[in-house]
């Protein structure tokens, strides 16, 4: 039973962590339909932003945090200002080649640096012995990590539902032309959703590095696995994104802890989420919580 | 803020358009629409009506459009060819072709977003959004209800709330009639006068049912063919013998035409 709970709270921690990372991708897709391929890059520089603040210029863990945060947040908007404004009103299938692109160029970039090659570990700012209730250990840096990634999904829920600029988003997603004549500014609501988007990658990307260690080869794979998660939720639902993260986390620890070994299967954790993928685009291809268009005859 | 030097709110001047730098859709066109006022554009499919509403909010450029000659000013300001946050953030804004509701919006999320340009205090935002279910008391029951699962007449409403909330100080609607009922139709065009009445707002409605329109409004141009061929006040316009027959389907005689005598010999008639 106690080993049930383990894989269960190492499934929870996981799976939001994949929510985090699926929750940019959604921002970017809900309001301006463009799939974001480089999106494990963003996490990654996030990620690599956090750590270089705090182990490189010894900036306390908590303030970094919010520094990386901060920056990635600009990052993102940059790279949207730069690369994806001038797209706006062309095919979708330009701006997505347009992001494969930009996932080069990151990679590029990332192996240039010290980063693209060894692991770095964050140094402990949380006590180190685990939390152990009724022989399920917890350690600190799960907990604060799962309490953060809620924090971060519920304030963006409360955002996209309850303030004017966020319902605007909403609309810039529904109906272009109707949301220009109103006077939404088009570039400013794409700009505002990749900032945001980068924003909860940078926490994703430091929430990883914290609890697993960063490593560029393991993050590149965790940007991919962000697909398979997307897409059970569906592509424009932050509920969506945070409850196929949760399911997803919970399968693969699952996988992992009882299908490895047995009948000489090992890495199922890996496999599982496209498994899983395949299932879902043959019967539920607008995933769990995907928007279907309302057609009114 | 200062004023046209004529005096009228909005001011378009010969404007011509393109779209795609090839297909030209209007033809010099020139109209004024005086404050407080309401002005009809009628005309019939094709004539260019949607594009000069176009032209003024700037919508233009999403299709590709663009305007080559003349000039657009509203109150005071040179608008042509600037982008759709500036006309509505002088006061211009429209209540496009079809409704375009956002779908996925509640009833009150719609409203509300109606809003955002709007950069005074958030309790007079809140009172004009309540007034809004005073307006449209059909709304208020409706509120919480997906804005896509609503009735056309709802929509409508829901659209027109939604471009008030942005405080204009003059409103375009593009063929607010569109695919409703009659009664419907009544509704939404008495509405209209009431907004132009009670919230003082300026009214430029693009219509086909010329009857209606004619009706409520204090002057109207008509559109042929990406021209202005006639305009005039409403009430001469409705007295026209032209007018008459061609846009409200009546015959000299004031009869109704029948089916039959359509039939038998087909006349169009061609203001040029």
């Amino acid at each position: 039973m106690s080993y049930f709970l383990q894989l269960v709270v190492s499934g929870i921690v996981v799976g939001s962590i994949y929510a985090l990372s699926a929750l940019g991708f959604v921002l970017i897709y809900k309001s301006s339909r463009v799939l974001n391929i480089a999106h494990g890059q963003i996490i990654a520089s996030g990620a690599f932003i956090t750590y270089s603040l705090t182990v490189w210029m010894g900036i306390p863990l908590v303030l970094s945090f919010a520094l990386g945060l901060c920056i990635t947040f600009f990052l993102a908007m940059s790279v949207e200002r730069i690369f994806l404004r001038r797209l706006i009103g062309e095919p979708i299938i330009s701006v997505i080649m347009v992001t494969i692109g930009l996932m080069s160029i990151l990679d590029g970039i990332i192996y240039l640096t010290p980063f693209g090659t060894e692991n770095f570990s964050f140094p402990p700012f949380l006590p180190t012995t685990p939390l152990v209730f009724s022989g399920v250990s917890v350690s600190w840096t799960q907990l604060v990590g799962v309490a953060l990634t809620a924090a971060m999904i519920g304030g963006l829920s409360w955002f996209f539902r309850r303030s004017t600029m966020g319902i605007a988003m909403r609309a810039v997603a529904d109906d272009q032309m109707a949301a220009m004549s109103i006077g939404i500014s088009i570039p400013k609501v794409f700009g505002l959703a990749w900032a945001l988007a980068g924003m909860s990658a940078a926490a994703a990307g430091a929430l990883i590095g914290n609890i697993t260690g960063l490593n560029f080869d393991t993050l590149h794979a965790f940007g991919i696995t962000v697909f398979p998660v997307v897409i059970l939720g569906g592509l424009d639902s932050i509920l969506g994104a945070v409850v196929a993260g949760i399911i997803m986390g919970l399968i693969q620890q699952f996988a992992a802890g009882y299908l490895d070994g047995s009948w000489g299967l090992s890495s199922t954790g890996e496999i599982m989420p496209y498994l899983i993928l395949l299932v879902i685009l043959l019967f539920k291809p607008h995933g769990l919580f995907g928007i279907h268009e309302i057609e009114r005859v | 803020m200062e004023k046209g030097s004529n005096g009228s709110l909005l001011e378009v001047n010969n404007i011509e358009v393109v779209y795609n730098d090839i297909i030209q859709v209007l033809r010099g066109v020139s109209l004024k629409v005086e404050t407080g006022s309401i002005v009809a554009l009628l005309g019939t499919n094709g004539a260019g009506k949607t594009t000069t509403l176009r032209a003024i909010s700037g919508l233009l450029k999403p299709e590709n459009g663009f305007v080559r000659e003349g000039y657009v000013r509203f109150n005071g300001h040179d608008i042509t060819n600037s982008l759709g946050t500036q006309a509505v953030g002088l006061g211009a804004v429209l209540v496009p072709e079809g409704r375009r509701v956002f779908k996925h919006l509640t009833v009150d999320e719609n409203i509300r977003v109606g809003s955002i340009i709007r950069r005074d205090a958030a309790r007079r935002i809140r009172d004009d959004h309540a007034l809004m279910y005073d307006h449209f008391p059909r709304l208020r029951h409706i509120s919480n209800r997906l804005a896509g699962y609503c009735s056309g007449g709802e929509q409508q409403m829901i659209a027109i709330a939604r471009a008030l909330m942005a405080g204009p100080r003059m409103l375009m609607l593009d063929e607010p009639s569109l695919g409703l009922a009659p009664l419907l139709v009544s509704e939404i065009f008495s509405n209209i006068e009431k907004i132009n009445r009670e919230l003082n707002a300026t009214i430029l409605v693009v219509e086909q049912n010329a009857k209606i329109a004619l009706g409520i409004s204090h002057y109207a141009y008509i559109m042929e063919s990406g021209k202005i061929v006639l305009e005039g006040e409403s009430r001469e316009l409705q007295e026209n013998p032209d007018v008459k027959e061609f846009y409200m389907g009546l015959t000299q005689g004031g009869g109704r035409k029948s089916f039959k005598q359509v039939k038998s010999y087909k006349r169009r008639k061609r203001w040029m």
